[in-house]
């Protein structure tokens, strides 16, 4: 079961623009099911992680392409982004 | 959302570097619809960044010029603002829509966004604009990097912006303060 995370702006800038995640490489308590339990497997994976991913400013989600809640259940193939809050216009 | 109402939206909008021309935009969004009684366009643009209030000169000798740079996420980027273009439509008894949006490198001075909208009277025209400004600012996902005399920073989002937003109610996130958990 692969997910492909992305980030953006500053995000982007501390850890890249995608990784691959193979969730089935992933040992069964800590597999995470969901958009919010990615988000705390990924801030474990190194101090850059957790500083790039930390959301004292706020922290945005989309899966495939939508915005969406901590709730979002992941599925193979999934587009998982995160990125701070936006400001265009 | 429905898919031939998200494509028809999605044709309303461009994201691209290029610039636009008002006039031209608003004699194409015009063009064979004699329904239409009421234009209203709104350009926002790219304004000098340093705080003249902490004493900081616009003086183009002290500095080289500001510039900015718009990242988006292509793809979600235009179907969002397509799926405010639906709710817009669901809202507002409007004609025409446009909106473009400009990415990449841009200076100061520079048009970065245009949203255009006819209708028969000018007050859904006004208030759907502005719904739509209010709504692609707190949505869409771009973010701007602002740099000056070899400093840079992205922009902070303003919750002024999500409260601009939240008064039109049925707004599905905050963006200023929201976290993911």
């Amino acid at each position: 079961m692969n997910i492909v995370v992305r980030y953006f702006a500053s995000v982007r800038e501390k850890l890249g623009e995608r990784e691959l995640i193979d969730l089935s490489a992933i040992s069964e308590p800590t597999m995470p099911r969901t958009v919010g339990e990615l988000h705390t497997w990924l801030t474990q994976r190194s101090p850059e992680h957790a500083a790039a991913l930390h959301e004292d400013k706020g922290l945005r989600t989309a899966f495939n392409q939508t915005l969406c809640a901590a709730d979002q259940p992941l599925v193979d193939g999934a587009e998982v982004a995160f990125f701070p809050p936006v400001t265009g216009g | 959302m429905h898919a031939p109402e998200l494509d028809a939206a999605l044709a309303c909008v461009r994201v691209g570097p290029r610039d636009f021309d008002l006039s031209t935009e608003v004699a194409q969004l015009r063009a064979g619809d004699a329904g239409v009684g009421a234009v209203v366009s709104f350009v926002g643009t790219v304004r000098e960044w340093r705080d003249l209030a902490q004493g900081d000169q616009l003086d183009a000798t002290t500095s080289a010029p500001s510039v900015m740079e718009l990242e988006h996420y292509p793809g979600m980027t235009e179907r969002s603002i397509a799926e405010l273009i639906v709710m817009a439509r669901q809202r507002f008894e409007v004609r025409g829509i446009r909106v473009i949006h400009r990415v990449g490198p841009l200076a100061v001075s520079d048009q970065i966004v245009l949203v255009a909208v006819t209708s028969a009277h000018r007050g859904q025209a006004f208030q759907c604009a502005e719904f739509l400004m209010d709504w692609l600012k707190t949505q869409a996902p771009f973010w701007k990097k602002e740099s000056s005399g070899g400093q840079s920073r992205w922009v902070d989002a303003r919750s002024v912006d999500d409260e601009a937003a939240a008064r039109w109610g049925g707004l599905p996130a905050r963006n200023a303060g929201s976290t993911p958990s």
